[in-house]
């Protein structure tokens, strides 16, 4: 049975001013933080993002791919090569970085939306794989080891290290912040609520008129762009594509998915809480060298088993309402008229 | 009078197994038509093969007079098939106000803030209006039913597909759960409706159809039907 604590409002809008709060934080933080603090939290933002994608693919649309990072790979090799090859201006690169993942999303689906399942994990994983392999074969962008970023094309984007810490922070924080207002609005319009409807029961859903291919293609191809841009930024703090770094299925995928599922699978809160977790453990048991990853792996099963929708999902459960708000009530007075 | 619904020669097979064989069935545009049936005959795949859940090993299906039998799940609601699950598939993580929103949205065509007025009514009419806040995860079986006739209520069908939601109800749940079937119905809905509480069906079908092995073995007015002696044997065990 649903449980609403007594103070319920009170505790509802302490959350939103800790979420404000924090939000507000990453604004400023720049000011007072070190480059290694910076760079860490660059890299923060840079992971919320992606998982707040894999949240909308498998959270909501049903698409549980293992494929995420081709597409963090492909805006790397796409903004290395519309910034060094093609000598665009640098910041255009970036966004052409989401344009191409954007274009090759769209061939993407014709594989990705013949499997489902299982099939769908596995036929995603072996297509990024490709795409990493091919990567490898590339001439101009150093074949199997990958190449560097210039020097000139790094500085367009402050001429001292620190300065370049801050840009890169900064467009980090406009993705996680585009990112995440965009999920929003998505996720509370029309096709938001039809996505939810598909979370909870998909025959249903489809049986109620939410039209399911569709709801999958807006997903797939809402997030192409936002990983693309991911990539950019990513490269940019590295300065450096390679096959293996840029399409890395353990960074880009793998965490993406111990996070979403330890935060909260299908919730807005559930990505943000685990990016949260996920880097505190990470600075906490980095010195653990593999025990890190052991710990992490258990962690997500142990959620998983008590609560599928992970810790946010305990947590809503003591609360007994979102902190981020994507429903849709009635008027206030509907159903109070009513006798008893 | 016109056929909302015709069925001809539908079958559906799983693996050698024909569940639905050979079957025929045209539904008028202003009827409310029964169907009975043992376990396992194939009631709930019927709804499914006319919802679109299954695609037909062979028949066709048109609706108002289309071949519907290809078309998803979600273009034959959109055309105007509502349904509910014998076993209730709620959305449970949203609230019922949220449950009967969707399918006033996406099943009804309308926008989020036409189609609130759509859920309200509906709600209200289903008696779910003093729930509606509620996770729809956290009704008991009997309002989980409701919730299932009042999401279907929400696309604003032409044919009802009702399955199995008089069942466990009190005289005084089915007196009222019949008001609201034949408001519905007076609204200018037909619907078809699968039921085991035979004086509930009696009351207010047209027609009633007995479903065996696949095929309809009956088909008339509830007194004629329910006083065959083949059904008799077939179905009510006598």
């Amino acid at each position: 049975m649903q449980h609403v604590p007594a103070n319920q409002p009170l505790i509802i809008a302490v959350s939103r001013i800790v979420l404000l709060g924090g939000a507000l934080a990453l604004m400023v933080a720049p000011r007072f933080l070190d480059p290694g603090g910076l760079t860490m939290l660059t890299e923060f933002l840079c992971l919320l993002v992606l998982a707040l994608m894999w949240n909308l693919l498998a959270g909501y649309a049903d698409i549980v791919t293992v494929g995420q990072h081709a597409f963090v790979g492909i805006g790397a090799y796409a903004f290395y090569g519309a910034a060094v090859l093609l000598r665009l201006d640098p910041y255009l690169a970036i966004a052409a970085a989401g344009v191409v993942a954007l274009i090759i999303a769209l061939p993407a689906m014709l594989i990705v939306f013949r499997l489902r399942a299982a099939y769908l994990a596995v036929g995603t994983w072996v297509v990024a794989e490709v795409l990493m392999l091919a990567a490898g074969k590339l001439p101009n962008f150093g074949f199997g080891s990958g190449v560097s970023l210039p020097v000139a094309v790094a500085r367009e984007f402050g001429a001292r290290p620190a300065e370049r810490f801050a840009t890169i922070y900064w467009l980090a924080l406009a993705l996680a912040i585009a990112a995440f207002l965009s999920t929003w609005l998505l996720l509370r319009s029309r096709v938001g609520l039809g996505l939810t409807a598909m979370r909870d029961n998909e025959e249903a859903a489809g049986a109620m008129g939410v039209n399911l291919l569709r709801s999958r293609i807006v997903c797939f191809l809402w997030t192409a762009p936002f990983l693309g841009l991911a990539g950019a930024i990513i490269t940019l703090q590295k300065l450096r594509i390679s096959p293996a770094a840029s399409f890395s299925i353990i960074d880009w995928t793998v965490f993406v998915i111990f996070i979403v599922v330890i935060g909260g699978i299908g919730s807005l809160e559930g990505p943000i809480l685990g990016t949260i977790l996920f880097f505190v453990l990470r600075e906490h048991l980095a010195t653990l060298g593999t025990w890190h990853l052991i710990i992490l792996g258990t962690l997500s099963i142990v959620v998983i088993l008590i609560e599928p929708r992970g810790l946010w999902g305990l947590l809503r459960k003591a609360l007994g309402g979102d902190v981020i708000p994507v429903s849709h009530a009635a008027r206030a007075d509907f159903g109070k008229a009513e006798a008893p | 009078m016109t056929n909302i619904l015709e069925i001809a020669g539908l079958g559906r097979r799983f693996g050698g197994l024909a569940v639905i064989n050979d079957l025929d069935l045209a539904v008028d545009d202003r009827e409310i038509l029964g169907i009975i049936g043992p376990n396992g005959a194939g009631k709930t795949t019927l709804f499914n093969l006319v919802a679109g859940v299954l695609l037909p090993s062979a028949g066709s299906i048109r609706y108002q007079g289309r071949e519907i039998s290809r078309l998803s799940t979600w273009d034959r609601c959109r055309l105007g098939i509502g349904r509910t699950y014998q076993i209730p598939r709620p959305f449970v993580h949203m609230s019922v106000f949220e449950n009967v929103l969707t399918a006033a949205v996406h099943g009804g065509g309308q926008s989020i803030a036409q189609a609130r007025t759509q859920a309200e009514t509906m709600l209200e009419l289903t008696g779910l209006a003093r729930d509606h806040n509620r996770p729809a995860g956290a009704l008991t079986l009997l309002d989980l039913k409701r919730l299932e006739l009042c999401r279907a209520l929400a696309i604003g069908p032409r044919l009802l597909l009702l399955d199995e939601i008089a069942g466990g109800l009190t005289d005084a749940e089915v007196d009222t759960l019949l008001a609201i079937i034949q408001r519905v119905h007076a609204a200018g809905t037909a619907i078809v409706w699968i039921e085991h509480v035979i004086r509930a069906l009696r009351r207010s079908c047209h027609r009633i159809a007995v479903l065996h092995d696949g095929a309809f073995i009956a088909v008339g007015a509830p007194e004629d039907v329910l006083s065959n002696a083949h059904v008799k044997t077939i179905y009510l065990g006598e």
